[in-house]
């Protein structure tokens, strides 16, 4: 088989799971209404498969914020950070960044897949070991790659489980990184951090928490779930996006570790590509603002995910094992979470479709990301609708 | 370790892998994992996490990267095991 024909049978076993052409995949969004309206063809759908967390696509703050940036600055920087690439703008959100975690570092990738590569292939390297959850996100999985470190998985969120794997390691655990993350992506449970925090200080490991998920979601401030467990200080680096809850693209890493700094001459992620543009730049320092003061949008997006998490358990779903922004019912066959994503899309309902292998177990997802901009009568809607389908998919 | 460890870890893959891909396919030695067997990556992942519990071992998914046949893979196991 050469190389465009195993690109065929890759495409022939999709097609036989998507038999007559269904777009769940990359499906064309024609409009954009709101953070939680769009046109997907002639349907005006409600969006539940976005990470919009606090609803800030069309904060006007971070508009006026972008178009000035643009006007001053231009579209875009045409440079790496390493070379033409660094502006004010670049500079100040790192200082920002650093200054909301209270860390004494912070540098800023051009996106959230960047700062996972750059920073865990600029930290470990060959004969170094990471030790990672086996639900990790794919820039996890592929910034370990990158790295050449040795890679080896724990149980997901089974602190036993990693514990087992620490001890095997004996005196390998002084070069070993362990990377967990606030919020999984895939059920949208929390990683155990304070079990992990103590095996930390009884291994003396180096620790990575991603908060792509959980940043602007848990905490009082929304730094994560370093905020809601109170270990900030206890977490070696934390990575994070701009893509969800700060609504533009881009990632970040934070330390108090010196060493961080280091990054910027080792990274390839870092130094290799163009960085953030400016409008970029500037509609992510006015989100970040948002965000911090964001209080009242972390209650109604709660208020929201509880509603919803609630009604899809009593309605018979089996969901993930914490409420949460991502919110997913899980399937047993991906022809049963084909059905139930078809129909929601037939009532106006857009949410994502996860199949095997992406899907952890075996399982097919259908995942809800809700956001603070629903309001509590399209919760309802799309409850009552998921209630209504149940039969359906049994 | 003698030889009878090397033929404990292919007897204990291949019924792991009988079980997991619940074939017909008669499995050997040179049986592919991949072209054969269809196990795809996840499911060879998570084998690795039951061997490693099995033998009391660590073994970096990275180094199964070499790894096609089944013989390759109780390579692989023996040598770590042998050299932890």
């Amino acid at each position: 088989m050469n190389l465009l024909e195993k690109l065929d049978a890759a495409a022939a076993a999709r097609k036989a799971l998507l038999p007559d052409g269904v777009g769940a995949f990359g499906i064309p969004i024609e409009e954009v209404y709101s953070a939680t309206e769009a046109r997907i063809g002639d349907r005006r759908v409600l969006l539940l498969g976005t990470n919009n967390y606090l609803g800030l696509t069309f904060a006007p703050e971070c508009i006026s914020a972008a178009h000035a940036a643009i006007d001053r600055e231009g579209t875009g920087t045409t440079g790496s950070r390493m070379a033409n690439g660094s502006y004010h703008g670049h500079r100040a959100l790192e200082k920002e960044f650093a200054e909301f975690y209270h860390c004494t570092s912070g540098i800023v990738f051009t996106t959230g897949y960047q700062a996972n590569l750059g920073t865990i292939s600029g930290l470990v390297g060959s004969g170094d070991t990471v030790l990672i959850d086996s639900d990790s996100h794919a820039s996890i999985y592929d910034g370990c790659i990158l790295s050449g470190a040795d890679i080896v998985r724990f149980k997901h969120n089974d602190v036993a489980d990693l514990e087992k794997r620490l001890r095997r390691l004996g005196d390998r655990v002084e070069t070993t990184l362990v990377i967990a993350e606030g919020i999984y992506s895939m059920l949208g449970d929390q990683a155990p951090l304070a079990d992990i925090v103590r095996l930390k200080k009884a291994y003396q490991f180096t620790l990575l928490l991603d908060e792509a998920h959980s940043l602007g979601v848990l905490g009082e401030t929304g730094q994560g779930l370093v905020e809601k467990t109170g270990l900030l200080d206890e977490v070696d680096f934390i990575t994070g996006t701009f893509s969800k809850s700060l609504c533009s693209i881009g990632g970040y890493c934070v330390s108090n570790h010196p060493q961080l700094e280091q990054l910027r001459y080792v990274s390839h992620p870092y130094i290799f590509t163009a960085s953030p543009s400016p409008a970029t730049i500037a509609s992510t320092r006015a989100a970040l603002e948002l965000l911090r003061k964001g209080g009242h949008l972390r209650k109604q997006l709660w208020d929201n995910c509880t509603q919803l998490y609630e009604k899809l358990k009593q309605s018979g779903y089996v969901v993930g094992p914490d409420p949460g922004p991502v919110i997913a019912a899980i399937l047993d066959t991906p022809q049963q979470a084909l059905l139930l994503w078809r129909n929601l899309l037939e009532h106006n309902i857009y949410v994502n479709l996860i199949l095997p292998p992406a899907a952890p177990e075996g399982k097919s997802l259908v995942r809800c990301s809700v956001n603070a901009a629903h309001t509590p009568e399209q919760m309802s809607y799309v409850g009552d609708v998921f209630s209504k389908l149940r039969s359906l998919v049994n | 370790m003698t030889d009878s460890k090397y033929d404990e870890i292919m007897q204990l893959l291949c019924d792991r892998l009988s079980s997991l891909t619940n074939t017909h396919i008669e499995i050997t030695p040179e049986t592919n994992l991949i072209s054969q067997l269809s196990i795809d990556s996840i499911k060879l992942l998570n084998l690795i996490m039951e061997v490693e519990d099995a033998f009391d071992i660590s073994i970096p998914i990275n180094a199964l990267a070499d790894v096609q046949t089944v013989r390759e893979l109780v390579d692989l196991i023996y040598k770590i095991k042998t050299t932890a």
